[in-house]
């Protein structure tokens, strides 16, 4: 009879970590999206062949240690000006491929200028958006993406929009600007979903590569902790509640 | 009981019991165990080992990376 540990061989190997992510142990917490995005975004770098020449930009948020996990150069940006940073970075040295890491806090609250003027300029970048509907790190505060009714630590009965205003859907605004090549929203929360994010980076980076203007992928994600709910909640709610008004699949493609 | 055809082994230390993997699997080969590592999480090991395939959908959605999956070739 064949046993486990006649399975459990190199040659069988089907599924390990990448060498660009690095041995580190994330800070995040049980279930977060982050690290599933970080984990293919090193997967998409390490595949490509893209490692020596990547340099990403690290939000304020959750993710401003992504530069401990992901083994690239990196730069870390104040909250919001990820997109600014990048463009510095991508136009000194235009052969190295430039991204932004940011949470919706980041890219959709204080850094909505840079974020819409970096892409209405067509900086060729690419921009990885999580959006978990709140401020994450700093307690679960209502964002401008919160959707209307869901509650946050500050609007605990959920968001009214007559007092809270509307949530922002910035992916549909970007996609209006002309510099913008490529606006896509996905998500990480099941197996067939992350491979669709994979290749939404990979075709992300090619467009950098082929100098078509500024990608941004969109990932809807949970936050448990922030949400006050289990992992495997958390992703209902965000299939139930998130996905009717993110609704996923790509907005600009050209 | 199946044909044992994959395996996964979790890095115990690193998993931070979130159940992501047991949604995952298709075969229900997951559980998260009843012992807790040195963080005090529950961490994910084969319940069902008969029962993998090696599809590498529970690794796939680890957000700490902590499974590695073999599948036999056929
Ligand atoms: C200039 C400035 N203002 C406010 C803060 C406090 N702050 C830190 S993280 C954060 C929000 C982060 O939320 P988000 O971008 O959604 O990322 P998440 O933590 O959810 O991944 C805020 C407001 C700060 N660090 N710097
Ligand atoms: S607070 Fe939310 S966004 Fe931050 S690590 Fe925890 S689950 Fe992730
Ligand atoms: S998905 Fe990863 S971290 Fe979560 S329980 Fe499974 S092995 Fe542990």
């Amino acid at each position: 009879m064949l046993e486990i540990n006649d399975i459990i061989k190199p040659e069988n190997l089907v599924y390990g970590k990448t060498p660009v992510l690095t041995d580190s142990v994330m800070h995040y917490c049980p279930g977060c999206s982050h690290g599933v995005v970080h984990k293919i975004l090193a997967q998409v770098i390490e595949e490509m062949g893209i490692q020596e020449q990547t340099i990403g930009v690290a939000p304020v948020g959750c993710a401003v240690f992504a530069y401990n996990y992901i083994d690239i150069d990196w730069h870390e940006a104040a909250h919001g000006r990820a997109p600014a940073v990048a463009t510095g970075i991508k136009r000194l040295l235009p052969e190295k491929m430039v991204f932004t890491y940011q949470g919706d806090g980041d890219l959709a609250a204080i850094g909505t200028a840079e974020t819409i003027h970096a892409c209405n300029r067509g900086e060729n970048i690419v921009i990885i958006f999580i959006n978990n509907g709140i401020y994450g790190m700093t307690g679960g505060q209502m964002a401008p993406t919160t959707i209307e009714g869901m509650p946050a630590s500050t609007c605990p009965f959920g968001r009214t929009p007559e007092r809270d205003g509307y949530p922002l859907k910035m992916s549909e605004i970007l996609a209006t600007l002309p510099g913008t090549c490529y606006v896509t929203r996905q998500a990480v929360h099941t197996a067939a979903h992350v491979r669709k994010t994979k290749k939404a980076l990979v075709k992300a980076f090619e467009n950098q590569k082929m100098r078509k203007g500024t990608s941004i992928v969109e990932v809807v994600s949970t936050c448990s902790s922030g949400w006050k709910m289990t992992p495997v909640n958390a992703n209902k709610w965000m299939v139930d509640n998130m996905f009717p008004f993110y609704k996923l699949g790509d907005l600009k493609n050209e | 009981m199946g044909k044992i055809r994959g395996a996964i082994v979790v890095d115990t230390a690193k998993c931070k019991g979130c159940s992501l993997c047991v949604e995952a699997c298709p075969t229900k080969v997951i559980e998260l165990s009843r012992e807790v590592n040195a963080k005090g999480f529950h961490f994910a090991y084969m319940a069902q080992p008969q029962e993998c395939t090696g599809c590498t959908n529970c690794a796939t959605v680890c957000p700490d990376s902590c499974i590695t999956v073999y599948r036999l070739k056929p």
